[in-house]
């Protein structure tokens, strides 16, 4: 319990720090914090499937990806620019993509749905990398920032990358409150009861292939979003977003910071993203280290970053 | 080395007033201090030879400046862009945001390149396209701040359909790897040869960077073209090649490409290349004082061969140095430098180089032959070749 | 397309199965009785590429080659198990995912350092250069007909040693219940890592046998890696003939699509395997009772 509290005032002075980091008008750090946190958030909607419901997916790149495609593509051909209706739109695609690849995919379990997921994400990469239609393998520009308006007035610019930096630590604040509570709530109880014992939950009645399901698309979508932010930040979608790598890397953070934890997924990519700056610098084997990096934390390290932090504490 | 400076550069933003950061970013430059270029190119993956051996062409004629430009001491800053367009963006920003280079240069992928063409439009920042052939850098996206030193991929290509229509073949399959560099290729060759009167019979689309080419080399067996043009490049080009030679067709039908498909991969193709002709921009054989002169300065600083990407990166310094000289080091002049790089010209190993309206080099493309493994000039393709530069309000 | 065409096309898509399932057949040993999910396996392949082409331009010989190489294959496979892998045994796919997605991370970079980023091509044996004509215009290479009677050869040969020998048998018995043998006296650790090692040599081998005709160059590994799973799943992960049979279906598949889709070809296999999960969850020859 003590753990805990301190866990929670631990993350509040974490997020407070974050929401100060604009106040330094260095603009490259301002964008750096920003991607930290995306990466952050799209590593937490992972962790909702693999720490919680005990799914491992491959296909986690592909919804970030279709949420960033998804974005640039409502702005691009249909000229939405209101955040109010893009993010929604992109969403639900994204939502929906997830309901078709998780209803082929949660049919079968453990190894086979790696391998499928993994063939999906690759298929989504073939699929955006060739067809000129959908950007081809130079990828698309996000032809207009989201701005919101209303009686002539902007109300919201995320061009500005200061607002687009606030936007993003508020989703991040937000989608953490939310899962923080799904998981707790008797949804996230049965995702785990799934995990650990999926028969038994069978037998006491729950439709465990619509739980899975379910939280399949939660987790896609919350990607999604990530991916929206990312085009958001940076105006720039390309089909590398859909890379097997990653997703591996995604699942990586995951484990590194603590799965089944929500804020350790987060820390595991501030972490990577903060060694990765750095790193490449001093050496040109920069993902070799990245492999080490996973090879130590599921030999060594089992229960990540939030395992350690709770076992010195606690 | 870097770290400390950014973190000083974070602290004395703090400590100052929020708007400090809205000041222009170039008025602070003073003509005694160093400049600053950045570099970004691959040094790892697929590509980091093409970066290596950029990086190293140009820090070769810096050395023939004596490190020095338009009087200011040379900085290198380099990035590696792991040919990465998903980092790209943060990438760039590290760069231009980040170190503020006073003159951007790199990358080697189209993907990296559509990026930084984004962010660098946007900042102003002086940027020199040292490899990526995409046609929107010097096309729709062109920019005054934007140079590129190596060429359209149009410029490949185009030249390609005159020399097969010369060679009398009317008929072709065109064969491509499904990404923007094999679409731009192909689109070039088919513009060029549909308007000097051949006919293409099928065009090949293969996904990148997959390489199993027996189905589709079956099929061409049985379309029994005049000819085959093909884009293919690096490790795909060498086993395409031995696959074609293998399959029987090298005899039977002819193979012309843009000249990435023997750039770089002749030993790894061997014998089976012989008889292929390319068009490209430069050839390790031209011979020329000034090539000559290159090959060997780049060999004995570097132990290796030069070849077309190492000029690209030779080039660049050489005309930065012109232009640089003119304006006595003023980075800050921003008119005058570009005006000055638009006016600059060189000797380069590859011919005589000339930026185009929109910044594209407007240069001598070639024909070449692979004979007993290796790679011969027949002559010019296209003397003075200029991109059409589509979408490019510049070009008027 | 005429029928000699549909004849010639056949002919490819069985000789890329053939090279396809003995890549895959290393993979869906190794996940059946060790139940591992090895995404190193890709590695495998190249480092066998990469040693064929090292030794090869030494020695002028591909069959040296082979035999110098193998053994250096054994011991990685080997080293990699006993150090690696055999930690995963109780552990779940997410461990199994991420460790062995760290090698391929590491053995790309150690690729990079020891061989370099350049294309190399690698001779094929003098006896097998040349090409067979089939009718007027459609000619074979000599080479291709080499690996695809050399992959049948392998493929046999795995069955006879599976159905027909005592290792065979304690992996057939280890595959549906290691307890069981381990109960009977069989060293299992044993087992796993001769079987491990069997694996990465027979992903190695592919490599070799593949690296004159593909050449050699980075990040090879991991296309390859990437189409075995999907015919593993197609087959039903575990099933050595599930392999076999996803291999011929996924090779013929990528054939014909290249030739009567050729804008979207890529997707045509992965459209197959959607195709057959649809129908057959656990894969043409996967057993539903086994959960792993």
């Amino acid at each position: 319990m003590n753990a805990s509290r301190r866990t929670r005032v631990a993350l509040l002075v974490f997020a407070v720090a974050l929401a100060l980091v604009p106040l330094s008008g260095d603009r490259f750090w301002v964008q750096f914090a920003a991607k930290m946190m995306i990466a952050a958030l799209f590593a937490m909607s992972l962790d909702l499937l693999v720490g919680y419901a005990g799914i491992v997916s491959l296909a986690h790149a592909a919804f970030f990806g279709l949420g960033a495609y998804l974005l640039a593509g409502l702005t691009n051909g249909a000229g939405l620019v209101s955040p109010l209706a893009t993010f929604p739109l992109a969403l639900a695609g994204t939502a929906v993509a997830a309901l078709v690849i998780g209803f082929l995919s949660v049919r079968t379990s453990g190894v086979y749905l790696v391998m499928i997921t993994l063939a999906f994400t690759q298929m989504l990469y073939f699929l955006f990398g060739e067809a000129p239609g959908l950007g081809g393998s130079d990828g698309l520009y996000v032809a207009q920032r989201p701005r919101l308006s209303a009686f002539g007035t902007t109300l919201l610019d995320l061009g500005n990358g200061r607002t687009a930096y606030f936007f993003i630590w508020a989703a991040l604040v937000a989608i953490y409150l939310l899962l923080a509570r799904t998981v707790r709530a008797p949804f996230g109880r049965v995702l785990a009861g799934i995990r650990i014992n999926e028969a038994r939950m069978r037998t006491l009645g729950y439709r465990t292939r619509r739980y899975k399901i379910a939280a399949f698309v939660a987790a896609g979508a919350l990607a999604g979003l990530a991916g929206v932010l990312d085009a958001t930040l940076y105006g720039f979608v390309n089909p590398a977003i859909f890379g097997w790598r990653q997703s591996g890397l995604v699942l990586v953070t995951v484990l590194l910071g603590g799965k089944g934890t929500l804020y350790g997924p987060a820390l595991g990519a501030v972490l990577l993203g903060v060694l990765e700056h750095f790193g490449e610098k001093w050496t040109a084997y920069w993902n070799a280290l990245i492999g080490a990096v996973a090879i130590a934390t599921v030999l060594a390290l089992p229960g990540g970053l939030a395992g350690l932090l709770r076992g010195s504490r606690g | 080395m870097r770290t400390p400076l950014s973190r000083r550069a974070v602290l004395a933003a703090a400590s100052a007033a929020a708007a400090s950061a809205m000041l222009p970013r170039r008025s602070f430059a003073a003509t005694k201090a160093k400049i600053k270029i950045g570099l970004l190119l691959p040094y790892s993956g697929t590509y980091a030879s093409l970066g290596n051996n950029i990086t190293d062409a140009m820090k070769l004629a810096a050395s023939e400046k004596k490190n020095r430009l338009g009087g200011r001491e040379i900085e290198w800053v380099a990035v590696d862009d792991e040919s990465d367009p998903a980092k790209a963006p943060a990438n760039v920003n590290k760069l231009v945001v980040g170190e503020k280079v006073d003159i951007l240069t790199g990358p080697v992928h189209s993907g990296v390149a559509m990026a930084m063409m984004q962010i660098v439009r946007q900042e102003k920042t002086l940027t020199i396209v040292t490899n990526a052939g995409a046609q929107p850098i010097t096309g729709s996206l062109c920019s005054p701040n934007v140079f590129r030193t190596s060429f359209s991929n149009w410029q490949t290509s185009y030249p390609c359909a005159g020399v097969m229509l010369k060679d009398g073949r009317k008929k072709a399959v065109g064969m491509f790897w499904n990404y923007s560099f094999g679409q731009e290729s192909m689109s070039a060759f088919r513009e060029g040869f549909t308007k000097g009167g051949g006919t293409i019979v099928k065009e090949i689309p293969v996904p990148f960077p997959t390489t199993e080419f027996q189905a589709n080399l079956s099929e061409i067996a049985s379309l029994k073209p005049d000819a085959v043009f093909v884009f293919f490049a690096g490790a795909g080009a060498a086993k395409f090649i031995k696959d074609y030679a293998a399959a029987g067709l090298m005899e039977k039908i002819p193979l012309y490409g843009s000249g990435f498909l023997t750039e770089g991969v002749l030993g790894a193709a061997g014998p089976a290349a012989n008889g292929i002709k390319t068009t490209l921009h430069y050839a390790d054989a031209l011979d020329t004082p000034a090539n000559k002169k290159f090959r060997e300065a780049f060999k004995k600083a570097t132990s290796r061969e030069a070849d077309v990407y190492a000029v690209a990166g030779y080039d660049t310094i050489h005309l930065l140095a012109q232009a640089l000289d003119k304006v006595k080091g003023d980075t800050s002049a921003e008119k005058d430098l570009i005006a000055a790089l638009e006016a600059a010209r060189t000797e380069s190993p590859r011919g005589p180089f000339r930026f185009g309206k929109t910044h594209n080099p407007i240069q001598n493309v070639y024909v070449r032959l692979v004979k007993g493994g290796r790679e011969e000039v027949l002559g010019l393709a296209q003397k003075e070749a200029d991109d059409p530069a589509f979408g490019c309000a510049m070009a008027t | 397309m005429t029928t000699s065409l549909v004849a010639v096309q056949l002919l490819n898509g069985v000789e890329y199965g053939l090279l396809l399932f003995l890549v895959a057949s290393g993979l869906t040993i190794i996940f059946g009785v060790l139940g591992v999910l090895n995404f190193a396996h890709g590695s495998f392949y190249m480092l066998g590429a990469y040693l064929a082409y090292f030794i090869a331009e030494r020695t002028g010989s591909l069959l040296f080659a082979a035999l110098l190489g193998l053994p250096v294959m054994v011991l990685v496979g080997f080293l990699v198990e006993r150090l690696a892998i055999s930690r995963l045994y109780a552990r779940d796919h997410l461990s199994q995912v991420l460790l062995t997605y760290g090698l391929v991370l590491v053995f790309n970079d150690l690729q990079r350092a020891l061989f370099g980023n350049e294309v190399h091509g690698v001779p094929m044996p003098r006896a097998l250069t040349g090409s067979v004509a089939l009718g007027e215009m459609q000619s074979w290479p000599v080479y291709r007909i080499f690996t695809s009677v050399a992959c049948l050869c392998i493929a046999l040969l795995l069955r006879q040693v599976i159905l027909g020998t005592r290792f065979g048998m304690r992996v057939r018995a280890g595959a549906s219940n290691a307890e069981m043998v381990e109960a009977l006296g069989i060293d299992v650790r044993k087992l796993f890592s001769a079987l491990f090692t069997a694996g990465a040599v027979l992903a190695a081998l592919s490599g070799m046998l593949a690296a004159p005709l593909t050449t050699v160059y980075p990040g090879m590994g991991e296309g390859i890696l990437i189409v075995s799973f999907v015919v593993v799943v197609i087959g039903g992960i575990g099933s050595i003939k599930g392999a076999f049979a996803g291999a011929l279906l996924v090779g013929i598949a990528d054939t014909f699509g290249k030739v009567l889709l050729p804008g979207v070809s890529s997707a045509v296999v992965y459209a197959v395997m959607a195709a057959v999960l649809l129908f057959r969850p656990r894969g043409l020859l996967g057993q539903p009772a086994l959960q792993r």
